[in-house]
C-alpha cells in the first residue's frame, strides 16, 4: 500500500517561540555606528518581512549585560551585573516600563514573593519595537484571560 | 557582517586579555606583542574554515603562548608543541586549557596591563598612545595620523614610553589591595584623557574622534573586571552620555553647537539608556566619588526634553559636591554657568572673579566670562574676553564659535551707528 503524506486538514493552531539572541558581548557591543547601522538594515528587512506577515511580535535588543542588575531570590540580594549561573536556564521574560531601577527591583521584589527560587536579571532594554498586534483567536497561546479564567479569578 | 569582518571584530575583542596573559608569561611587552601579532595570523588563517573557537581568546593566548616557545624550541631542536588546527577543533580541552590559563588570573593580567599604559612616569600624550596601540591594538599609522606626527615620529614615541615602563618596572606579583585601587585610579585617568582626546577633536578630525569609541571601549572592559565598582560605573557612564550628544555638537559647516541649541532628536537614545542604567546601579553603591558627580550632571542634561527643562540647582549642587571632592577652578567655572542660571549672570561673574588668576590662560574661562558679560549688556567687557578667548583657543571650531559671537557685537554696534 502506498503510504500517504499526513495531511493537515484544518489549520492548526500557531505555535509561539520565544526567539533568543546570543552573540560574543565584546564583539557586538563595541561595533561602531557604522557597523552596527549595517548590520540593524539588514535585519530590518527580515523583521519587516515577518512583521508584515503577521508573525513577528514585539523584539527588543538589550543593553550589554555590564548594565544589569540581579536579584537573587533566595537571599533578596542585589548584585552589580547579569545572572551568570548555568544550572538555571531563562524561563521567561517581562517587559516592564518604570521610573527607575528602584521601581524594577520593586516589581522584582513582588514578584520573588510569589515565586521564590533562582533569580532576576534587570537588563535595561536598548531598542523596542511593537512588531504586529498578536490575534488571540488563531494563537495557541494560553493568554491572560485564559489563565485568570482558569484559575476562577 | 561577513564572517571576515566577524573575526575581525572578535580579534580586536581578545586582543586586551590576549596580550595582557601573554604579558604575563613573557614579562616583556615586545614578545607579547609578537605573539599576539602571531596567534592572529593563524587565526585568520584558520578560523574561515574550521570555523571561530568559542573562546577566542583563550584560543589566541594559547596559540600566541605556543608560537613563542616554538621559536625558542625549533632553536632548540625540541618537538613543536601541539598544533593550532588540532587546538581549535578540541573545543572541551580548548576550554579546559582557558579555565586553566587565565580564570583566576584575568583582573590582575588586565590592570597590569593597562597600568603599564597609564604609569605615572608618563606624560598624558604618551599614555595615550601607548594605550591605543597595545591595548586597542590601532596602527602607529592611525594614531600618527591622529596626533598629526610622522608614523615614523609615534613609533620612537611608543618605543620611548615602553622603554621608560620598563626601567621603571612594573611588578609582576599580584598587587595587595592598595597597589590594586593606585592602579585602577591611574588607569581610568588614563581612559578618561584618551576619551577627551577624541571628544574635543573638531567634527573633520575623524582619526582622532575615533578615540572616544575606544576609550568607552575600554571603560566597558574595566566595569566587566570591576562589575561593582560604582566609580568605573561613573566612568563608563558619563563617556556615554557625553558622547551621546556627539551627532548634535556641531552643524554641517562644522561650526560649535551650545548644549541650548543642540537638537535633542540628534542625541544617541542608546547611549543615554546605557548611562542612565549605570548611574541607577552605581546610585545603590550609596559612594560619591568624582567620575560619578559629573556622570549625574550630564545625566540631568540627557533627562531634560529642553534645554527649558535643565534641572539647574540640581547641576549646581552637583557641582557643589565635586568641587568639595575635587576642588578646582575648572569646576568652579563650570558650577558658575548653573549658578548664571539660578541667581543670574552677575552673581556667576563675581564667582569666577578670583578664578583669573589661574584660569587666565584658559580658553573656557574667558569664553564663558564673555557670555555673561554680554547677558549683562556690557558688550565692550565682553569684548575683551572673546578676544583672550580666541587667543587662546585650541581647535578652529572654537575659534569659529566666538568670532560668531564677536560678529554679532560688531553688527550690533554697527546698528546702533546707523539709527543713531
Amino acid at each position: 500500500m502506498l503510504a500517504r503524506p499526513m495531511t493537515v486538514t484544518a489549520k492548526a493552531k500557531a505555535m509561539m517561540y520565544a526567539v533568543l539572541c546570543y552573540n560574543s558581548e565584546d564583539v557586538v557591543c563595541n561595533w561602531t555606528q557604522e557597523q552596527d547601522e549595517a548590520v540593524m538594515s539588514k535585519l530590518s528587512v527580515v523583521h519587516e518581512k515577518w512583521e508584515k506577515a503577521g508573525k513577528l511580535k514585539p523584539s527588543l535588543r538589550l543593553l550589554p549585560t555590564s548594565a544589569a542588575t540581579t536579584l537573587h531570590k533566595a537571599k533578596g540580594l542585589v548584585i552589580d551585573g547579569p545572572y551568570a549561573e548555568t544550572k538555571e536556564a531563562l524561563l521567561g521574560f517581562y517587559i516592564i516600563d518604570v521610573a527607575d531601577l528602584e521601581e524594577g527591583l520593586a516589581f522584582a521584589r513582588e514578584l520573588t514573593a510569589a515565586n521564590p527560587g533562582g533569580a532576576y536579571e534587570l537588563r535595561p532594554i536598548a531598542l523596542y519595537l511593537p512588531g504586529s498586534p498578536v490575534d488571540t483567536k488563531t494563537s495557541a497561546l494560553p493568554y491572560a484571560e485564559a489563565a485568570r479564567a482558569k484559575v476562577g479569578a | 557582517m561577513n564572517d571576515l569582518a566577524w573575526i575581525e571584530g572578535a580579534i580586536t575583542a581578545a586582543r586586551p586579555q590576549a596580550v595582557a596573559a601573554l604579558l604575563r608569561y613573557f614579562r616583556d611587552l615586545d614578545t607579547a606583542e609578537e605573539a599576539f601579532q602571531e596567534s592572529c595570523l593563524r587565526a585568520l588563517k584558520t578560523w574561515p574554515t574550521n570555523g571561530p573557537p568559542r573562546d577566542p581568546a583563550a584560543w589566541l593566548i594559547m596559540v600566541g603562548r605556543n608560537a613563542a616557545l616554538d621559536v625558542t624550541r625549533k632553536n632548540a631542536r625540541m618537538t613543536a608543541l601541539l598544533d593550532e588546527e588540532q587546538v581549535s577543533d578540541l573545543s572541551d580541552r580548548e576550554a579546559d586549557m582557558a579555565d586553566r590559563l587565565d580564570e583566576t588570573h584575568y583582573r590582575d593580567d588586565m590592570l597590569r596591563l593597562l597600568f603599564i599604559c597609564a604609569h605615572p612616569d608618563l606624560p598624558a600624550t604618551q599614555q595615550i598612545a601607548l594605550a591605543l596601540r597595545i591595548v586597542s591594538g590601532l596602527t602607529v599609522k592611525q594614531i600618527a595620523r591622529a596626533f598629526l606626527v610622522g608614523e615614523a615620529a609615534m613609533e620612537q614615541r611608543i618605543t620611548r614610553a615602553k622603554a621608560k615602563v620598563s626601567d621603571a618596572g612594573v611588578p609582576f606579583e599580584t598587587p595587595g589591595a592598595a597597589e590594586r585601587a593606585a592602579r585602577l585610579a591611574a588607569v581610568m585617568a588614563m581612559v578618561y584623557l584618551v576619551f577627551n582626546e577624541g571628544y574635543s577633536a573638531g567634527p573633520k578630525d575623524e582619526e582622532r574622534g575615533l578615540f572616544t569609541d575606544e576609550a568607552i571601549r575600554l571603560g566597558r572592559l574595566l566595569l566587566r573586571m570591576y562589575q561593582t565598582e560604582p566609580e568605573v560605573m561613573g566612568l563608563l557612564a558619563l563617556m556615554l552620555l557625553q558622547h551621546s550628544r556627539a551627532p548634535a555638537r556641531y552643524n554641517a559647516a562644522g561650526e560649535i553647537v551650545l548644549l541650548e541649541d543642540q537638537d535633542r532628536a540628534l542625541w544617541r537614545p542608546a547611549l543615554i539608556q546605557e548611562g542612565l542604567a549605570l548611574i541607577d546601579k552605581a546610585m545603590r553603591h550609596g559612594q560619591t566619588g568624582a567620575y560619578l558627580v559629573q556622570a549625574a550632571i550630564a545625566a540631568l542634561h540627557a533627562r531634560a526634553a529642553r534645554y527649558a527643562d535643565t534641572d539647574w540647582s540640581g547641576i549646581d549642587a552637583l557641582y557643589a559636591t565635586l568641587e568639595h571632592l575635587n576642588p578646582s577652578p575648572v569646576i568652579t567655572l563650570n558650577r558658575a554657568v548653573a549658578v548664571s542660571k539660578t541667581k543670574g549672570p552677575e552673581a556667576a561673574l563675581e564667582m569666577i572673579a578670583p578664578l583669573e588668576s589661574s584660569l587666565g590662560g584658559y580658553f573656557h574661562f574667558h569664553g564663558a566670562r564673555g557670555a555673561l558679560l554680554l547677558q549683562l549688556g556690557r558688550n565692550k567687557a565682553a569684548r575683551e574676553a572673546f578676544d583672550r578667548a580666541i587667543s587662546l583657543a585650541n581647535t578652529p571650531a572654537e575659534a569659529a564659535h566666538i568670532r560668531m559671537h564677536i560678529d554679532r557685537l560688531a553688527a550690533e554696534a554697527e546698528n546702533a551707528r546707523n539709527s543713531a
